[in-house]
């Protein structure tokens, strides 16, 4: 399970910090694909980084922390903070990049890159035994064995992202970060992908983070999802609910202007653009583009609480 | 019969492919044909996976690649000689927007200066104010102003903006066909559609004809008239957009719209998909026979033919998944 409280997170500049992560407050539990959806810009992708501990300059935490709690190999409770997570990664904690192309090492075949994970991290169980894991694993998967002796550029664009997340998950880690996935990818590479992701939870019974601008992703394969906008959460609930009665009038935009297959009427989309992080607006940082904004939308910013069991919003419009 | 605006006839490109003395050749796009009517403005969005030859295909229309064999006409004119329509006039006509609006505009370069270019070399303003005023009548109608746009660089946009610049870009010389290269790839999806209700409305407004090439089905079905889809190189299905959402003929049209990610019904789970594969390229049956799930000898043995479904649809598959109507 992975607590995030009260995470303020910016990025250090010439003219000053600029914060992207403000105020963020929830909780990933075991078991479970967890959805972030957001407009590019809205510090969903930073707000991964400080998750998954690679806050380096000039990224920085401002406040709060985030905590990692897991069982280790040896069934060990442990509990890390924000800047040990990194001690768990790949064992507990991986990640998959958006583009597999920059991850994978273009001198080195495919096998040799999964060995090399395999002696850093399982040092002392044999070459042999290696070797014969790997296959095994990609037999699992379903991916064809020769791709192992392929460089990457060999590899097509979907194949790569295929290996890229047989690799995150070869040492069965408890919680999976996936940024942007599949953006990349046709419909019908995107689908393949998304379908392997949700076989592996199913079948390690761990814990997928999903990183999208994609409603229509998350939709599809998330079980509970929290939307950004502008640095900050400002819904949080199952999907299912979320999509069925979204709270949130950014929400209620975001899934009105999806177009579907079969409905050919006109849908709005929404007008200007996110604020600069730099300058943000007063209040609720969405009011200037909000058709519900009222006059006290625009000076006190809205807190993020429980507006039913399970389903937080921050909206003035809802504490009435 | 009235004039089509555009007729695509046969139009086939062969890359050769391997080492500089191969001989080995590609054929990137296979004999594609359609049209676009001249009585009336059109979308037409162009569907298929990466590699289907998509891009191929507007280049050869765009007049950005030569092709190996076939006919392009344009307005009644054969658009493939210089002589009979001349650059300067084919620019007027047909007019592209691409992908990324960040490459399309360099980020030393003033935005305007593109703008005003465009109307002072091919909209036919003879002075300075004339193109001012080409240009602020073109930004307004995607819903921008020259002041907002003036004296700014690329970078100082956002993407939904930049790309809607380029859009009123191309609107300047009036054109009669717009062949937008996937224009909403790279733009988020909540500002998607607005991109694709501008299409809508200047296709109303403008009369003008769109080729909208694209790998998102809903966006295509929600904004087009007509779908054509690609698989390597070969139109496998042409007709009206609702006919073919309602019901795809093509298995693989079948399978494209199936892959959408869209809200309202989920994925049935466990079902395991196969790649596509550049050697499809090569062969001489139908290409689509090793992934289709109804694929049988016939269609390992040669390759079908355009056949009619009825109406304006047709398909190149032995199995359609709709009959032909009697």
């Amino acid at each position: 399970m992975m607590r995030i409280e009260n995470l303020t997170a910016q990025y250090q500049t010439i003219t000053g910090p600029v914060v992207s992560v403000k105020d963020v407050n929830f909780q990933i539990k075991d078991d479970e694909i967890f959805g972030i959806a957001g407009e590019s810009g809205c510090g969903k992708s930073t707000l991964l980084k400080v998750l998954y501990d690679v806050t380096r300059y000039p990224l920085e935490i401002k406040s709060g922390r985030v905590v990692l709690d897991y069982t280790d190999r040896t069934g060990k409770q442990r509990s890390l903070q924000s800047g040990e997570i990194s001690k768990a990664w790949w064992d507990a904690i991986s990640y998959v990049p958006q583009a597999a192309m920059s991850v994978l090492n273009p001198v080195y075949r495919i096998d040799e890159q999964f060995y090399e994970l395999f002696r850093r991290h399982r040092a002392g169980e044999g070459e042999k035994v290696m070797r014969e894991r790997v296959v095994q694993y990609l037999n699992e998967l379903d991916l064809p064995v020769d791709v192992l002796k392929a460089y990457p550029h060999e590899l097509s664009g979907g194949m790569r992202q295929r290996v890229v997340i047989a690799m995150a998950t070869f040492l069965q880690p408890g919680m999976i970060f996936a940024d942007e996935p599949t953006t990349a990818l046709d419909v019908v590479v995107q689908k393949s992908i998304l379908m392997m992701l949700m076989e592996l939870q199913s079948r390690m019974k761990n814990t997928l983070v999903i990183v999208s601008h994609d409603m229509g992703v998350h939709y599809q394969i998330t079980k509970r999802m929290g939307i950004m906008y502008s640095g900050s959460l400002v819904e949080l609930g199952p999907t299912d609910d979320i999509f069925a009665n979204p709270l949130h009038p950014y929400t209620q935009m975001l899934i009105g202007a999806l177009p579907k297959v079969g409905d050919r009427t006109t849908r709005e989309g929404i007008s200007g653009g996110p604020p600069s992080l730099r300058n943000p607006p007063p209040g609720c940082r969405f009011a200037p583009r909000c058709k519900k904004a009222r006059p006290e939308c625009t000076q006190s910013v809205p807190e993020f609480v429980e507006v039913a069991p399970g389903r937080f919003a921050a909206c003035h419009l809802l504490n009435r | 019969m009235p004039n089509n605006l555009l007729e695509i006839q046969d139009l086939t490109k062969e890359f050769r492919i391997g080492g500089m003395l191969s001989r080995k050749k590609m054929r990137a796009v296979d004999g594609v044909s359609f049209s676009l009517p001249g009585d009336r403005p059109v979308i037409l969005a162009v569907v298929g996976e990466s590699g289907c030859g998509k891009t191929t295909l507007t280049k050869m229309v765009l007049r950005l690649l030569t092709p190996t064999s076939g006919r392009i006409v344009l307005d009644g004119q054969n658009c493939l000689s210089r002589r009979e329509i001349p650059d300067s006039r084919f620019r007027t006509l047909v007019q592209p927007i691409f992908q990324n609006p960040f490459d399309s505009f360099s980020t030393r370069r003033q935005v305007i200066k593109y703008l005003m270019d465009t109307a002072r070399t091919y909209g036919g303003a003879k002075s300075r104010e004339e193109a001012v005023q080409a240009v602020s009548k073109a930004l307004k109608s995607v819903g921008l102003s020259y002041e907002v746009v003036d004296g700014k660089y690329s970078t100082q946009f956002s993407g939904g903006e930049l790309q809607r610049i380029s859009i009123a870009r191309a609107l300047i010389t009036s054109p009669k066909i717009i062949i937008a290269d996937e224009p909403v790839a790279m733009i988020d999806a909540s500002l998607k559609i607005n991109i694709v209700n501008l299409f809508k409305q200047l296709k109303d407004e403008y009369g003008i004809s769109f080729i909208y090439i694209t790998h998102d089905l809903s966006t295509a079905y929600y904004v087009s008239d007509y779908i054509a889809t690609l698989y390597r190189g070969n139109l496998i299905e042409y007709g009206p957009s609702k006919d073919i959402m309602e019901k795809p003929a093509h298995p693989y049209t079948d399978l494209l719209m199936s892959s959408v990610p869209h809200v309202g019904e989920r994925w049935a789970r466990g079902v395991r998909m196969t790649d596509a594969e550049t050697r499809e390229y090569t062969m001489t049956c139908c290409r689509f026979s090793n992934r289709c799930p109804y694929a049988t000898e016939e269609c390992r043995r040669e390759r079908p033919a355009m056949t009619g479904l009825g109406g304006e649809r047709k398909v190149l598959c032995y199995h359609p998944l709709v009959k032909a109507e009697e």
